[in-house]
C-alpha cells in the first residue's frame, strides 16, 4: 500500500474539478493523511482467498423489456439549468 | 384529544382516531403545523415545508388506506415533486424536484401525505447534522447537543413530536445512530429492500431509505408501504414483501441473540455499555437465548467503509458540475473554471474532503491497494455475518458507542467523527437490515441522553428483526418517554 504521503491534495483536488485555497489544500492534507493512516489497517487483513465484493447480495444481468415510456420532456428537463436558451443548456464557448 | 395533544401520538394511535372520524386528515395537519411552529426554532429540523400541498392532500385522504391520512416527514436528499431537494448543500439551492422518488410514490399510493423536508449532513455525509450548509439541528433532549446525523432532521423532528414519523437513509449508520441519539426508532432495511430511485446518491452499494419512528410498529407500517421491487432500480430485490406488523406479538423464547465480543471495546462510554448489559438480560428473561459469537473483520469496517463510500460518493457527485441543474460560479471564463468554481463554492469541507480522497483511491497506482483491496475486505465482512448468521436469529450492539455528543465537539477532527459509526458501519458493507430501539438513558451534565440499542438481522429477516425489537420495546417505558423541549401533555 502506498505511503499515506503519497496523497497529493491540490494535485487529485484539480483532478477532481474542485479549486481549493491553499489554506484549504493545507488543512484537508493533514486531515486526509489521518485518514489514510488509519485505513493502512486493513494491510493487515488476510485477503488471500476473498472475492471481490461489488455488491452485499448477490444480483445478476436484471433485464428489462427494450421499450420507451414517457420521461421528462425537454422543458422540464431544464427547468432547474442554471443557464438555458431554445431549448438547450448554456454553458461557456468550448471551441475557439 | 385536543389538537395540541395530537403531534404526540404514535402512527397505529393517529390511525385509531382517523378511522373513528374522531379527526379529520386536516386537523392533524393543522396540529402539526402548530407544533412545529412551537418547537422548530429550537430544534431545527426541518428545511422546507409544504403546509399548503398537504392541506390539499388531507382534504382528499382516504383514511381506510395502509397510511391513510398519515402525514410523514422526508429527508431532503429524497426526490418529492414539486418540493426542494437540497441535500442540505449550497450546490442544489433552489433546485425542485421534477419527480417522486419511487419510496414517495408508494407512501402517497398508501396514502401518506409528505408535507416537510428535514435537516441532514450535506449529501448524507456527516454523523451529526453539523454538515447541512443550512443550518444545524439541535438535539431536542439538550439543545447544546446534535442529533446524530445524518438523518438528524429525521430523528429530531419524530422525537421533538414534530413529525408523527419520517424516513432516512442509510449508508453508514445514517438512520440508526440518529434514531439511537435521538431516543427514537430508526430501521434499515436490507440492501435492495427498498427502491433507490429517486434518492439522490451518495454511495450506491450501501445507501437504503428506511423510517425512523416512535415505535418499532409504527416502522413495520411504513415498511410495508416502501418495501418492493422497482424496475427503475436494478438493485431493489424481486422478492416478496411479507406483512411487517404479522410477526409483532410474538414472543422471545425460541429467539438466539449474539453478542459479538468484539463489540463490547474499550471507547464504549460506561453507561451505554451498562444500559446494553440491562436490555440483553431484560431479553433474556424474556426467553430469548444469549450467544457470545465473534465478527473478527469488523476490525476493518471503517477504514472499507471510507475507501468504497467516498469512491463511489466521487462518482456519484460528479454530475453537480454546475450545468444542468443546481448551483453555477458567476462569470466562468471557460468550462474548467466553471467547474472548479461551481465545486468550490458549492461543496462544504466534508463533501470536498470525500470527493478527494474517493478520486485518490480510484486514481491510477492506488485503485489496487486501496479500492481494490477494500472489496476484498469487505467480502470478509460479509462472511463473518453469514456465518454468524447460521447460530443465531440476530445481533446485539449499541448503535453508538457514545450518548448524543456537543455541537462543535468533533469538527475538527473527521476521522474522531467517522469513528462515531463504529457499530453501523459494517450492516452497510454486509447488505444486511438493523434497527435502532431506546434502551435507555445516560445521565450527563443534568440531561437525560437516549441510548440506543441495536439489533441485525440477515438480509430480507425484516419481519423477524421487528418482532424482536418489538416484544423488546414492549417491554420497557423507553419508547414513551419525551424530550423536554415544550413537553408535550401526552407524555411523561
Amino acid at each position: 500500500m502506498a505511503k499515506t504521503s503519497d496523497l497529493d491534495v491540490a494535485y487529485v483536488a484539480r483532478l477532481a474539478r474542485i479549486n481549493l485555497t491553499e489554506a484549504e489544500a493545507k488543512v484537508f492534507q493533514k486531515q486526509l493523511d489521518d485518514v489514510l493512516k488509519y485505513v493502512e489497517k486493513l494491510r493487515q487483513a488476510d485477503v488471500n482467498d476473498a472475492e471481490l465484493a461489488a455488491h452485499a447480495l448477490p444480483i445478476f444481468n436484471v433485464f428489462r423489456e427494450d421499450a420507451s415510456s414517457d420521461w421528462f420532456t425537454a422543458e422540464q428537463a431544464l427547468s432547474n439549468a442554471p443557464r438555458k436558451a431554445n431549448g438547450l443548456f448554456i454553458v461557456p464557448k468550448v471551441v475557439e | 384529544m385536543t389538537e395540541q395533544d395530537l403531534p404526540a401520538l404514535t402512527i397505529a394511535d393517529l390511525q385509531s382516531l382517523l378511522r373513528r372520524r374522531e379527526v379529520s386528515p386536516r386537523e392533524v395537519i393543522e396540529a402539526l403545523r402548530a407544533r412545529i411552529e412551537v418547537v422548530d426554532a429550537e430544534i431545527g429540523a426541518y428545511l422546507s415545508l409544504d403546509m399548503e400541498a398537504a392541506m390539499k392532500e388531507a382534504d382528499k385522504a382516504n383514511v381506510d388506506l395502509p397510511l391513510g391520512g398519515v402525514p410523514l416527514a422526508i429527508k431532503d436528499i429524497i426526490n418529492v415533486m414539486g418540493q426542494p431537494c437540497t441535500c442540505a448543500s449550497k450546490i442544489l439551492q433552489g433546485y425542485r424536484a421534477m419527480y417522486d422518488a419511487t419510496v414517495i410514490r408508494k407512501l402517497r399510493a398508501a396514502g401518506a401525505i409528505p408535507f416537510g423536508k428535514t435537516n441532514l449532513d450535506e449529501f448524507a455525509m456527516g454523523s451529526s447534522t453539523e454538515n447541512s450548509a443550512m443550518k444545524p439541528t439541535r438535539n431536542p433532549w439538550d439543545l447544546s447537543r446534535v442529533p446524530g446525523g445524518s438523518s438528524g432532521g429525521s430523528a429530531a423532528a419524530v422525537a421533538a413530536d414534530e413529525a408523527f414519523g419520517a424516513l432516512g437513509t442509510d449508508t453508514g449508520g445514517s438512520i440508526r445512530q440518529p434514531a439511537a441519539l435521538s431516543g427514537v426508532v430508526g430501521f434499515k432495511p436490507t440492501y435492495g429492500r427498498v427502491s433507490r430511485f429517486g434518492l439522490v446518491a451518495f454511495a450506491s452499494s450501501l445507501d437504503q431509505a428506511g423510517p425512523l419512528t416512535k415505535t418499532v410498529r409504527d416502522t413495520a407500517l411504513i415498511m410495508n408501504a416502501i418495501a418492493g421491487h422497482d424496475p427503475h432500480d436494478t438493485t431493489a430485490l424481486n422478492e416478496p414483501v411479507p406483512d411487517y406488523t404479522a410477526k409483532l406479538g410474538e414472543g422471545l423464547p425460541g429467539i438466539r441473540l449474539g453478542l459479538p465480543k468484539e463489540y463490547l471495546i474499550e471507547g464504549v462510554d460506561a453507561q451505554v455499555k451498562a444500559a446494553i448489559d440491562v436490555s440483553v438480560k431484560q431479553m433474556n428473561s424474556l426467553g430469548a437465548e444469549i450467544v457470545e459469537v465473534s465478527l473478527p473483520a469488523t476490525e476493518y469496517a471503517i477504514a472499507v467503509y471510507y475507501i468504497l463510500a467516498t469512491a463511489e460518493a466521487s462518482a456519484n457527485l460528479a454530475r453537480f458540475d454546475g450545468v444542468r441543474y443546481g448551483y453555477r460560479a458567476e462569470n466562468p471564463r471557460d468550462m474548467l473554471d466553471l467547474y472548479g468554481r461551481t465545486r468550490e463554492e458549492g461543496f462544504g469541507p466534508e463533501v470536498k474532503r470525500r470527493i478527494i480522497l474517493g478520486t485518490y483511491v480510484l486514481s491510477s497506482g492506488y485503485y489496487d491497494a486501496y479500492y481494490l483491496r477494500a472489496q476484498k475486505v469487505r467480502e470478509l465482512i460479509r462472511r463473518d455475518f453469514a456465518s454468524v448468521f447460521e447460530k443465531v436469529d440476530a445481533i446485539i450492539s449499541p448503535t453508538s458507542p457514545v450518548p448524543a455528543f456537543k455541537l462543535g465537539e468533533r469538527m475538527a477532527d473527521p476521522l474522531q467523527m467517522y469513528l462515531a459509526d463504529i457499530f453501523t458501519i459494517a450492516a452497510n458493507l454486509a447488505g444486511i437490515c438493523g434497527i435502532s430501539v431506546p434502551c435507555g438513558f445516560a445521565e450527563v451534565d443534568g440531561h437525560r441522553l437516549p441510548i440506543g440499542l441495536q439489533l441485525l438481522g440477515k438480509a430480507l429477516d425484516e419481519a423477524r428483526i421487528l418482532q424482536i425489537a418489538h416484544a423488546y420495546e414492549q417491554s420497557t417505558d423507553w419508547h414513551k418517554a419525551g424530550p423536554p423541549v415544550a413537553a408535550s401533555p401526552q407524555k411523561a
